[in-house]
């Protein structure tokens, strides 16, 4: 062996900044993504409760639309996608049996510029020209210099640029792993449902998020350059704006709730012990999903006049989303027809999911037809539709595929008790928070408004959903110390904790080794595991013989290639030239020390395999 | 264990689909063109809607000077060939051939932006500035984007080729330059693509 | 301790209060369930058509969860494995081609009221054509036919089309006449929305901003009055009478040199910015502040109160709006608001709106 000496392994801070591990690197996006998500939820809170009477003087019309600009953006890409990206990163491999992902060190490169994109997005609350505040979609002429003038536009435009770049490596580099990385007799149709989202998901990422990246540039040339793209004095189109943002910004939609169909299939399927009804056509419906997704964009624009032809054409593709989605909910719930169903904290995630998620779509089929659209545009009824989708859809599912996956994870089992509290409290408040606010709209409240008047019919409905939005951060809280009393508890949770475990990653130890499978796994059907238990074997057969594994070296070049990205945002953002420069050096610098030094990486070797008990 | 097979010097047919890595590297860049079709195509998008946006700038028929975009037309197509020869040399295991048509390539794309650089300036001195109109914020934006692809391709296989000379080819060095291949040749597309749209097409009005 | 028990109190009824309040369907002036014109009535009819069709839906998989989820719960003790189901082909059919009926039953009066709702009335003569400007934060309308320009109070007679052709003037905004119509967005450069509504009824309808157009954006609301043609001609030639200025001439200075810079009374005064002919008429002072003899909320007052309040302190009632704190003594402060107050329309006093107006009917309702 040419690599008889050991490679420089990190440990404490160093291994997490260095770390090119797939496991590590999901944990890593969990972390960061679920502190946004905290900084959001506050921000929700602070909303609400500037609205919880008429006339509410808790915070002024700029702070309450910087808290409205930041809560959507962070929501979205900060703590949604990050969310997404950490179940991907821990499960995906260990489900098509890989080894590890395909660019491990893009894969590190992909959170750390999401990571400094997000901080550097957050910074603009300590600024004096303070946060954005144009609205999560950043609409012009209200984002252009001039309406928007100091900086919190352009740390939206610069942030957004920066971690999306990282959304971007990480969607290719999902698509090469679920490509080229399946373990023998894996096939595409063997592929449990969640690798499959997470596939669709990233395909969507892959052609979604050059077009924010064109949007954000021009954006950025218009503010900080003196550009014309948007401005109609000199021949610019700000519908423009809005055509680009949405064709990004639909399919982000899908790139969200994808995901959370994945998990939900896996769960329900888990906890009934039954086999997915209709695999083949979920794994339809779920690409059908993805291109009409493509088709859709000018739904969100139905009052930006585009014509009667238009919004016909538009009216009907978003339609025909429903079919599909139809499919995949009667799908669910013949999967728990029949089966003997336990409810476990994970599946009354997955279970609550069902319901709340085909009520935030069907308020989309309505929001679909479009001259009813003309009414409920911008009102709290599409406030309280896509939070439906998004809270009650993706929130929840995640939550579910955490509950589900925290011992593949962590190797320890959350408190039950604590995680159906969760539950509880979380759903009620949601329901509480967001199903009032359909009516909101429909008598007459727009969105985004900073208070209302009094005597309009809106304060009952408002201080209920004041209400409901504290228990949800009550409900986040209890989830809180759950992590932090797991976390004291031994690392003792069995491979198979669920005892139902139907896909690979349940037949390794919890937490997985670094090297995820001592031997390749041979995948024999669909639910890989689950046909090894039901003909009666231990666990799965191995594809190879034990031999040395190859791993990738760890690396620092990541975190200083996206910090360097952080530095030329600063750059850029105050006309310091030297440092731009000085960002771009260091992350060009870093891109070359990578192409001109070989990554060899290291072996394990299969005694050092037999020590940790791996049966020959 | 794959990427030690070749131990006996000798480099399989196709050295950059040899390794696990190497597949890896060429599927991954396929995607990421893909994305950058769908970056591209925004731009193309953008710049029709705003091409007849010139306010008091000149209009392109008087702006665009056709034999030098032609020249400079030529240039790129002729470095595109220039990359397929490289190729072919790798693939023939021809280290010096593979260098050489690099180089070519190399100075053609070198000679491409220097026409740029000349087209650009001198359309500043005509009024046709970043600032001046729609029109020309979404012209230097799509051609300078691509511009800056060409710079940043010129740079990346000049680093490739010094790495050939050190490293040799090898199963590590052989997809380098083949998604570098790749690279320069939808550089090369996107090119004939502003030339229809940009030129021609602003020619014609 | 008590302070938690004493929100639970007050919050206990309001749960209760939630159903009959949804049932309510909210005030006849501003809620899109309540529609007072022929352009609202085909949305909520649409609406109510989808609402139709996606409770049966929602009844259906809630009906099948349920079942579903007590039905097969696991019992103790029971560790059965069940049996492996790979899908069934007819009922997979079944729940793709019913949805795809609904669509279609849902589509067909889509595209027709799509279709209907765009025509365009600005060249119909028996249509009053208004073009509506949206600034931060406030309305024009302008009516080329009358060759009358007013802020913040949309006039219009009832039974005729009202063709608005819409613009802004700075950011995009949104005109939404809940009651009425449907809202357009306000676009700038030479992108005019074209849209068109209707009020049978006389009355006063709340209009809002529904797009994000910055800090103020919540508090951009107007009024539309839709009263009998004969009052709508009468208030058209009131608009057209010729200004009279202060007749406290210290009054008549200062007002003309600090207010007529950027406002218009008649034809005195400058365009750029509200024009004040016949304030002393409207419902509100600069949308928000509503005008009432008896007034319950913060926001409102006579319109003298209400004047004087809005010209202390504009950046106070409206944050980040164009018109500044004008350096003004007490006396001039009061003389200007007296002064508008008193600015009403001569002849237009429609008795249409007195006692029997959609506003008046509802607030009998909400009580």
């Amino acid at each position: 062996m040419a690599h008889a000496h050991a490679v420089k392994r990190y440990s404490g801070l160093m291994d997490w900044l260095t770390t090119v591990d797939h496991k590590k690197i999901g944990i890593l996006y969990l972390i960061s993504g679920g502190f946004f998500f905290l900084i959001g939820g506050l921000e929700a809170i602070l909303i609400r409760i500037q609205l919880w009477k008429p006339m509410n003087n808790f915070v002024s019309p700029d702070t309450y639309n910087e808290l409205l600009t930041m809560h959507g953006t962070t929501m979205i890409f900060l703590a949604a996608m990050p969310v997404i990206f950490a179940l991907m990163n821990a499960i995906v491999p260990l489900q098509i049996g890989a080894r590890d992902v395909a660019f491990p060190f893009l894969n590190s490169l992909g959170f750390w510029t999401f990571f400094f994109g997000g901080v550097l997005l957050n910074i603009s609350w300590f600024t004096s020209t303070g946060a954005p505040a144009a609205g999560w979609t950043s609409y012009v002429p209200l984002a252009s210099p001039m309406f928007s003038e100091g900086h919190g536009v352009d740390y939206y435009v610069i942030g957004l640029q920066i971690s999306g770049l990282g959304t971007l490596v990480g969607g290719i580099n999902f698509l090469v792993t679920i490509i080229n990385m399946r373990a023998p007799g894996m096939s595409f149709m063997r592929m449990p449902m969640f690798t499959w989202t997470a596939f669709i998901t990233s395909a969507l990422i892959l052609f979604a998020f050059p077009a924010l990246t064109v949007g954000l540039v021009a954006l950025m040339f218009d503010r900080l350059f003196d550009g014309n793209f948007f401005d109609p004095s000199s021949g610019g189109n700000v519908v423009l704006w809005e055509h680009i943002f949405w064709i990004f910004g639909h399919p982000e939609v899908y790139i969200l709730i994808l995901p959370a169909f994945g998990i939900i299939s896996e769960i329900v399927s888990t906890f009934s012990r039954k086999r997915l009804f209709g695999y083949s056509s979920m794994v339809f419906a779920t690409v059908l999903i993805g291109f009409l997704g493509f088709m859709v964009w000018a739904h969100h624009m139905f009052t930006t006049g585009l014509g009667p032809v238009a919004n016909s054409l538009f009216s009907i593709a978003t339609m025909l989303i429903a079919v599909p989605t139809g499919i995949k909910i009667f799908n669910w719930l013949f999967t728990l027809w029949g089966g003997s169903i336990t409810f476990t904290s994970a599946n009354l995630f997955a279970i609550g999911f069902i319901p709340t998620f085909v009520m935030g779509g069907v308020t989309g089929v309505m929001l679909a037809a479009a001259p009813a659209d003309f009414q409920y545009h911008d009102s709290y009824f599409v406030v309280a539709h896509f939070h439906y989708v998004i809270v009650g859809g993706l929130v929840l599912g995640l939550f579910a595929g955490l509950h589900y996956w925290w011992p593949k994870m962590f190797g320890r089992m959350l408190n039950e008790g604590l995680a159906k509290l969760t539950f509880w409290t979380f759903y009620i408040g949601f329901h509480l928070t967001f199903f009032v606010q359909h009516f909101l709209g429909l008598i007459g409240m727009p969105r985004r408004v900073y208070t209302y008047l009094d005597g309009q019919g809106f304060n009952g409905m408002n201080l209920v959903s004041t209400v409901g939005a504290i228990l949800m951060g009550i409900g986040t809280i209890i989830f809180l110390i759950n992590i932090a009393v797991t976390a004291a508890k031994p690392k003792n949770a069995p491979a198979d904790p669920w005892v139902d475990g139907r896909t690979l990653e349940w037949s390794i130890p919890s937490p997985a080794p670094e090297y995820n499978f001592a031997q390749t796994p041979l995948v024999r059907g669909y639910d890989a595991l689950w046909k090894e238990k039901m003909d009666g074997n231990k666990g799965m057969t191995p594809a190879e013989p034990l031999g040395p594994i190859h791993m990738p070296s760890p690396s620092i070049l990541p975190f200083f290639m996206s910090l360097g990205l952080f530095i030329m945002g600063f750059g850029l953002m105050y006309h310091q030239w030297i440092l731009t420069g000085t960002g771009a050096l260091m992350t060009f610098g870093c891109m070359f020390l990578r192409s001109v030094y070989d990554d060899h990486g290291f072996h394990i070797d299969p005694d050092e395999l037999k020590d940790k008990g791996v049966k020959a | 264990m794959s990427e030690l097979s070749h131990v006996d010097g000798q480099l399989p047919h196709e050295p950059e689909k040899a390794t696990l890595e190497g597949r890896n590297k060429v599927l991954g860049f396929w995607l990421f063109l893909g994305g950058e079709v769908v970056l591209f195509g925004t731009l193309f998008s953008v710049y029709l809607a705003l091409r007849d946006q010139i306010l008091d700038g000149p209009p392109p028929q008087e702006l665009f000077s056709l034999p030098l975009v032609a020249i400079a037309t030529l240039i790129l197509l002729t470095s595109s060939l220039t990359s397929v020869f490289a190729i072919q040399a790798m693939h023939r295991n021809n280290r010096t051939a593979l260098i050489n048509w690099l180089v070519v390539t190399v100075l053609l794309g070198f000679g491409f932006l220097g026409l740029e650089i000349y087209e650009f300036i001198h359309y500043a001195h005509e009024g046709h500035t970043f600032s001046a109109s729609a029109f020309s914020t979404s012209f230097y934006t799509l051609v300078g984007f691509h511009g800056a692809h060409v710079a940043f391709g010129v740079l990346w296989i000049s680093l490739l080729i010094a790495q050939l000379f050190k490293k040799g080819l090898t199963v590590v060095t052989a997809p380098k330059v083949y998604v570098a291949g790749l690279y320069w040749h939808f550089v090369d597309v996107v090119w004939v693509f502003i030339f229809s749209v940009v030129y021609l097409m602003g020619k014609v009005g | 301790m008590m302070k938690r028990w004493h929100v639970l109190k007050r919050l206990l009824p309001l749960l209760a209060g939630v159903a009959l309040l949804l049932s309510a369907c909210g005030r006849a002036d501003l809620s899109t369930l309540n529609p007072q014109g022929p352009v609202a009535q085909s949305q909520f009819d649409l609406m109510k058509l989808s609402i139709s069709i996606m409770i049966l839906v929602v009844v259906v998989v809630f009906a099948i969860a349920i079942y579903v989820l007590i039905r097969f719960r696991r019992r103790p003790g029971n560790d059965k494995i069940p049996v492996q189901v790979e899908g069934n082909h007819k009922l997979e059919i079944i729940w793709t081609v019913i949805p795809l009926i609904l669509l279609v039953i849902l589509g067909i009066p889509t595209i027709q009221t799509v279709f209907a709702l765009a025509e365009d009335y600005s060249r119909d003569e028996n249509a009053v054509v208004v073009k509506v400007t949206s600034h931060l934060y406030w309305w024009e309308f302008e009516y080329p036919q009358h060759g009358v320009v007013t802020a913040q109070e949309l006039v219009i007679p009832t039974n005729a089309k009202i063709a608005i052709e819409a613009k802004t003037a700075d950011v995009l905004h949104s005109f939404w006449i809940p009651a009425l119509a449907g809202k357009i967005d306000t676009n700038p450069g030479g992108n005019v929305n074209r849209m068109f509504f209707e009020a049978p009824k006389p009355g006063i309808y709340y209009g809002k901003c529904a797009e994000l157009c910055g800090p103020s954006h919540a508090l951009m609301d107007f009024k539309v009055k839709a009263v009998e043609p004969a009052s709508f001609e009468n208030w058209v030639n009131a608009m057209k009478a010729p200004a009279q200025l202060p007749s406290d001439p210290e009054i008549a200075e200062v007002f003309q040199s600090e207010c007529l810079s950027c406002h218009a009374v008649g034809e005195l005064g400058g365009p750029a910015f509200p024009n004040l002919t016949g304030i002393g008429s409207r419902e509100s002072v600069a949308g928000i502040l509503l005008n009432t003899e008896d007034p319950e909320y913060e926001n409102e007052g006579t319109t003298y109160e209400n004047l004087y309040r809005w010209i202390q302190d504009p950046q106070a009632i409206k944050p980040g709006n164009a018109m500044p704190k004008v350096d003004l003594t007490e006396e001039e402060l009061e003389g200007i608001a007296r002064y508008l107050s008193e600015l009403k329309l001569e002849g237009f006093d429609p008795a249409e709106l007195q006692g029997n107006s959609v506003t008046n009917d509802d607030q009998e309702k909400q009580q």
